[in-house]
């Protein structure tokens, strides 16, 4: 079988198995199960994509199959990955598996909360493999529903509200995007047969008048999950009412849907209007990268600080892309990679902590660092890979993005480019201001000292989120040359006009 | 010559870093000292290997020892790991590897009874790990990110204590402080590879290979004065130069073989050596960049001298000293011209560097021995200490006598090269070169009789002498300020690879030699006996000697800039505005689409008889209408 | 053989009550009433069956067939309609339709 639709058909049949289940430990079992064989065929998938570009398979996609689906209006089934996606199918699989792990002690409606959750991830999965905009666009949602009901459910704080703040902003940004697939669609008439497929799309011309409509929707729209300015308010509402699992995913994965699709499907197909539009969408995203990480400063609430965190590193991932050049895409998929493994590595650990003191707010905390080793040294890894500390992850995305983006040969960018640099400083002051008052000084409270050590499963959690950073952080040459090798078609995109 | 082991010098350390990291808490007793001792030995013993085998040939060429590509940006850009072996990268390995050992042993001694006795070795090997691959870096990228790890080290060492607040203040400090130069330190980074296509130290330290692709100008300096500006500010806030030097004192909050290491004698005069690296850029494409290199030297020489005349805390003293110390270094640098007779003061600046740091790492350790006794740090609580520490006090009195620049310690030669560099054309800068040597004396004077010296004070534990595993690394410290001054350095290290001879200038020597004992006179008609002279001195410079006591506020107006400006009148507002008025916007939207429906759905009023009013006028409009259109 | 009603005198005839009926079902308020309304306006289009019936096709029966089953079903309709009304006074002890609004937005 294809490994592809096995990646999509694992996290399908443990959702079938679930609903059957009826103990919490069966449940655990199978949820936990289910996503380790998803998490070793991620793994196996790498390798043999490496394998094949090893043996000098150069196709701009690998492990292609196609069902029609509906044939008259050119809907079909379309899977394939290229570097990007393997690079991004193995961060999801990275993060569900231990974000099945944070949630361990899940006890509320546990069933139901684990069959919302890899349902989540299979609309994740099946984004990343599909060539066929239809498809994308139908697993896209699929990633997107689950998640009111996620956090309106299992949530916390004002759930409700935020619940139905995420999913009207994320619908806003879909109705976007099925207005601008649709123009793709049309105006792309290739001798009288349409196509949802990018592959075959991307070596069509659509017109540049079509393309000055549907660019602003494609991007806007994928940047709406992507926390582009001024789209991103509902992250931190969102994030800070979902229960731990889901901001791990959603910070973790899902917003990354929105840098991918700006890439992949914006750019890719409608490059000339990225050219003209960039510059708009430049500013934004560098407030982006600033103003969330000034907001982020004097934010109290550890998940509030996270959220606005994401909001400047995933701006930096969307102002990468606008760079139109080959080291800023490698460097903003890389970032996504990173800010995925560190947020997600972050909100572990704010539901570990957030489990025992019963707080967030960073100023009714302290001296954690004594009384809880083990997850404080693991926030400090964290927070070390966030600032950019070389040796971890962070420091190899955000470099190759500003290299890249310095090497614009526009003054305007290049300018940009240094605005973007000095938030490092900014992300260095609120970082620091956590670790000192979270997890230094003075232990706060005395029954501090009653809290339990980090059990096993929060010690796999945390442990494999860091080995992801170590391993992006310490080697990062083969990761960053599978995805510039699979860039090529985007950038030759971009230069033939 | 094969040089392939001198990786290991640089890997080792790491080794030590990974088992006492990952070991922490389950290692036996002391057998983590142990681990990182014995590494950071090997490396010592490579680096006196590589150093022998380097400088026995006549040749001063760069090699590269070993490279391997780490990232790869683009088709000409990208990231090697290597080794780069040259007079300077050698000379910096021998100096940190002998600091390193020295203070490794010394704090077996030291942190005996410290909880996290691991932990602090395995931060003090990840710290010599990154320092080492700092100096021996191929490329300027390479140095970014060791220059990154080197921070972060003495960051977690800075907060070793990290229940302490005032430790946790200062970690925080430091490291945002330096990373603020870093950001300048990058920029420039970013800045010389787009103009000339490169990070590689071999292309871009041959002056003749090199050309820029664009010459743009900006604010009347071309763009490569403004990267080698911006890449001075990263060496700058590193080596704690005015006015990115207030986390130096405060960064003694550390523990004092820490400074000893991190804050004295290696790290701090990264900045040196990053100028140094790239000297030739500077001199040949960049001389007014230089001219700020001296101008900044010199200010934050004189400048530190005044305030560390006036400190009580004997930890900050030395730290003050340390960045006049390193302020000379700068202004020789600044003040060299590239190659021959004219490159004097690049061979006095890494010469005052290489003797410095052994005269400063004793004194720290000396220090350390004195607060590990006396339990405090305030000089004001000290006070006849000779009698109690007999062995410390020679080797703080050598120590002295070396920063002081009393021949025939090695102070002497390599501040005397400094101000015979300055005297040749900058009469401004040998004045203050000499004023500071005066100064020098005097404040280490000061420190040296109100310690010893003075009247006994009341102790509650009697000061004991330290143990012999302090005082053996001392001792080596104390032979190495003694006959540093000796090496033939000049045939060693210089701006062009070419060897030049130092000789002694003696007109300036004298001069400076003469000032150092004015300045010790007067520390000892001061401070020998406890009188109220100098306090009378204090009162006769009234409110200057008031602000430089306090640093010249210099802390307090970052206080305003950062808390005051970036913290309410930016981040504040922002996160305001973020709630208030883009998340409102949203909310608007919700509350509009909520508000339109609920004025339609009075359609909706469950009354039978008005939908059927409506459906029969429907119908009828209908059907008239039907009626109407047929005619 | 009798002379036949004119049709338009008929349609007239049924059109009133038709109407009659639409005005009742719309102003009353009591349920009864309205139901009563309804099979005014029913009777006028069984009317109307006969009547067509016996001008368009005279001699056949179908028209006619068509009334008798109205009749029947409205028989049942009304049964049921009465059987929610005798509910619905059970439940919130009236019968006026302006308080049957439960069904609203």
């Amino acid at each position: 079988m294809n490994i592809l639709i096995s990646h999509i058909a694992v996290p399908t049949l443990t959702t079938l198995a679930l609903m059957f289940a009826s103990t919490q430990k069966q449940v655990r079992t199978i949820a936990a199960g289910g996503m380790t064989i998803q998490l070793i065929q991620s793994l196996v998938l790498l390798y043999l994509f490496l394998q094949e570009r090893a043996g000098g398979n150069d196709a701009a996609v690998l492990f292609t199959q196609s069902f029609a689906w509906y044939p008259s209006l050119g809907i079909s089934f379309d899977i394939g990955v290229d570097g990007i996606a393997v690079a991004m199918i193995l961060l999801t699989s990275i993060v569900i598996f231990t974000g099945i792990f944070a949630s361990w002690e899940v006890d509320k409606l546990y069933k139901e909360f684990f069959i919302s959750l890899i349902v989540l991830a299979t609309g994740v999965y099946g984004f990343f493999v599909s060539l066929d905009l239809f498809v994308l666009f139908l697993f896209f949602e699929l990633a997107v529903i689950p998640m009111y009901l996620l956090i309106g459910i299992w949530g916390s704080g004002p759930k409700e509200y935020a619940a139905m703040k995420l999913t009207l902003m994320l619908m806003g940004g879909s109705a976007l995007l099925v207005v601008g697939i649709l123009g793709v669609y049309f105006t792309s008439d290739i001798e009288g047969v349409r196509t949802f497929n990018i592959l075959v799309l991307g070596q069509h011309h659509i017109p540049v008048e079509m393309q000055r409509i549907f660019f602003p929707m494609l991007f806007i729209g994928f940047g709406v999950i992507g926390a582009l300015f001024p789209f991103h308010t509902w992250s931190p509402d969102g994030h800070s009412s979902a229960p731990t699992a889901v901001s791990m995913l959603h910070a973790g994965v899902l917003m990354k849907l929105g840098g991918y699709g700006c890439l992949k499907v914006a750019i890719f197909l409608l490059p000339e209007a990225a050219h003209e539009m960039s510059w708009i969408f430049l500013v934004l995203t560098g407030i982006s990268v600033i103003y969330g990480a000034l907001a982020t400063v004097v934010q109290t609430d550890l998940k509030y600080i996270n959220a606005y965190s994401s909001v400047s590193h995933c701006g930096l991932v969307l102002f990468a892309i606008l760079m139109l050049n080959k080291t800023a895409y490698t460097g903003a998929v890389l970032q996504m990679i990173s800010h995925g493994l560190m947020t997600a590595l972050f909100f572990a650990l704010i539901g570990m902590l957030y489990s025992r003191t019963k707080t967030r707010i960073i100023t009714e905390m302290g001296g954690l660092m004594k009384v809880l080793p083990f997850l404080s040294v693991c926030y400090v890894i964290g927070g070390l890979a966030s600032l950019g500390l070389p040796g971890l992850s962070g420091f190899v995305a955000e470099m190759t993005i500003f290299v890249g983006a310095f090497e614009h040969e526009d003054l305007f960018h290049r300018v940009a480019t240094i605005i973007a640099v000095s938030s490092i400083v900014v992300t260095a002051v609120y970082i620091l201001r956590v670790v000192g008052l979270l997890l230094m000084g003075p232990v706060r409270n005395e029954t501090y000292h009653n809290f339990p050590k980090a059990k096993w499963f929060e010690k796999i959690a945390t442990v494999s989120l860091i080995i992801g950073i170590l391993v992006i952080g310490l080697t990062p040459l083969w990761l960053s040359d599978m995805i510039r090798e699979s860039l090529g078609m985007i950038v030759d995109k971009l230069v033939l006009k | 010559m094969e040089f392939h082991y001198t990786i290991w010098i640089v890997t080792l350390p790491f080794l030590a870093f990974l088992i006492n990291g990952l070991g922490s808490g389950k290692l036996p007793g002391k057998i983590s000292g142990w681990v990182a001792t014995i590494a950071i030995g090997i490396s010592t013993f490579l680096s006196y290997q590589t150093a022998f085998q380097y400088f026995s040939s006549p040749s001063r060429d760069k090699i590269i020892a070993f490279k391997t590509t780490w990232l790869r940006f683009n088709d000409t850009l990208q990231i090697d790991m290597g080794v780069l072996l040259d007079p300077i990268s050698v000379m910096m390995l021998v100096v940190i590897t002998t600091v390193s050992l020295m203070v490794f042993i010394y704090s077996q001694g030291y942190m005996k009874n410290e909880s996290g006795y691991d932990r602090y070795y395995a931060f003090l090997s990840l710290f010599s790990f990154s320092m080492l691959g700092l100096v021996v870096a191929t490329n300027l990228f390479q140095m970014y990110m060791f220059w990154e790890l080197v921070g972060v080290s003495s960051y977690l060492l800075i907060g070793f204590y990290y229940d302490k607040p005032s430790a946790v203040a200062a970690s925080k400090k430091a490291f945002i402080v330096t990373r603020f130069a870093d950001l300048g330190f990058l920029i420039g980074i970013l800045m010389v590879s787009f103009y000339t296509g490169t990070f590689d130290f071999e292309i871009l330290t041959n002056p003749e290979g090199l050309t820029f692709s664009a010459a743009a100008s900006f604010m009347g300096l071309s763009t490569i004065t403004w990267a080698l500006l911006l890449i001075f500010m990263g060496g700058a806030g590193k080596s704690a130069m005015f006015p990115l030097h207030i986390w130096l004192p405060d960064a003694m909050e550390g523990p004092t073989p820490v400074s000893a290491l991190i804050h004295a004698a290696t790290m701090v005069v990264a900045g040196v050596f990053l100028v140094a690296r790239l000297f030739p850029l500077y001199s040949v494409f960049a001389p007014s960049a230089l001219e700020v290199v001296a101008f900044i030297g010199a200010f934050t020489t004189l400048f530190a001298a005044i305030i560390a005349c006036t400190q009580f805390d004997i930890k900050r003293v030395l730290a003050f000293s340390t960045m006049s110390q390193i302020g000379y270094m700068m202004l020789a640098l600044g003040v060299s011209g590239y190659g021959g007779e004219e490159g004097l003061g690049y061979t006095a600046s890494l010469f005052h560097l290489f003797t410095h740091a052994f005269f400063k790492a004793l004194l720290f350790l000396g220090a350390g021995a004195i607060i590990h006794a006396v339990h405090s740090n305030d000089i004001r609580e000290m006070g006849g200490l000779r009698k109690h520490q007999p062995i410390t006090h020679i080797l703080f009195l050598i120590a002295c006598l070396a920063i002081a620049g009393i021949p025939p310690f090695a102070g002497f030669f390599s501040k005397d090269e400094i101000i015979a560099a300055t005297f040749v054309n900058h009469p401004i800068y040998f004045g203050i070169a000499v004023l500071v040597a005066g100064l020098t004396a005097f404040y280490m004077f000061r420190l040296y009789f109100i310690v010893f010296w003075g009247k006994e004070k009341t102790y509650e534990n009697t000061p004991h002498e330290a143990s012999t595993i302090m005082l053996l690394p001392m001792i080596v410290l104390a032979v190495g300020s003694m006959f540093a001054g000796f090496i033939p350095f000049g045939h060693y290290v210089s701006s062009d690879g070419q060897s030049l001879a130092l000789h002694i200038n003696w007109p300036v020597a004298i001069t400076s030699v003469v000032i150092a004992l004015v300045g010790i006179t007067m520390a000892w008609k001061f401070y020998k006996t406890e009188s109220d002279s100098s306090e009378k001195v204090a009162r006769a410079f009234g409110n200057s000697y008031k602000s430089a006591s306090n640093k010249f506020y210099i802390d307090e107006i970052y206080i305003l800039i950062t808390k005051g400006i970036i913290f309410q009148m930016i981040s504040k507002p922002l996160a305001w505005f973020d709630r208030n008025v883009i998340d409102a916007f949203m909310n608007l939207l919700a509350a509009t689409t909520n508000w339109v429906s609920s004025q339609i759905k009075e359609f909706q009023s469950g009354q039978v008889q008005k939908y059927a009013f409506i459906f029969i006028s429907g119908v009828l409009i209908i059907v008239l209408s039907f009626i109407y259109a047929n005619q | 053989m009798v002379e036949q009603v004119p049709l338009n005198h008929a349609l007239i005839v049924t059109t009133l009550m038709f109407f009659i009926g639409v005005y009742g079902f719309l102003t009353r308020k009591n349920l009864i009433t309205m139901l009563i309304s309804v099979e005014i306006m029913l009777n006028a289009v069984n009317l109307n069956f006969v009547f067509f019936d016996s001008y368009l096709f005279p001699g056949k029966l179908e028209g006619h067939f068509f009334s008798l089953f109205i009749i029947a079903i409205a028989a049942a309709e009304a049964a049921v309609a009465i059987a929610i009304f005798i509910n619905l006074y059970r439940n919130i002890r009236s019968i006026d339709v302006e308080q049957v609004d439960k069904m609203k937005y």
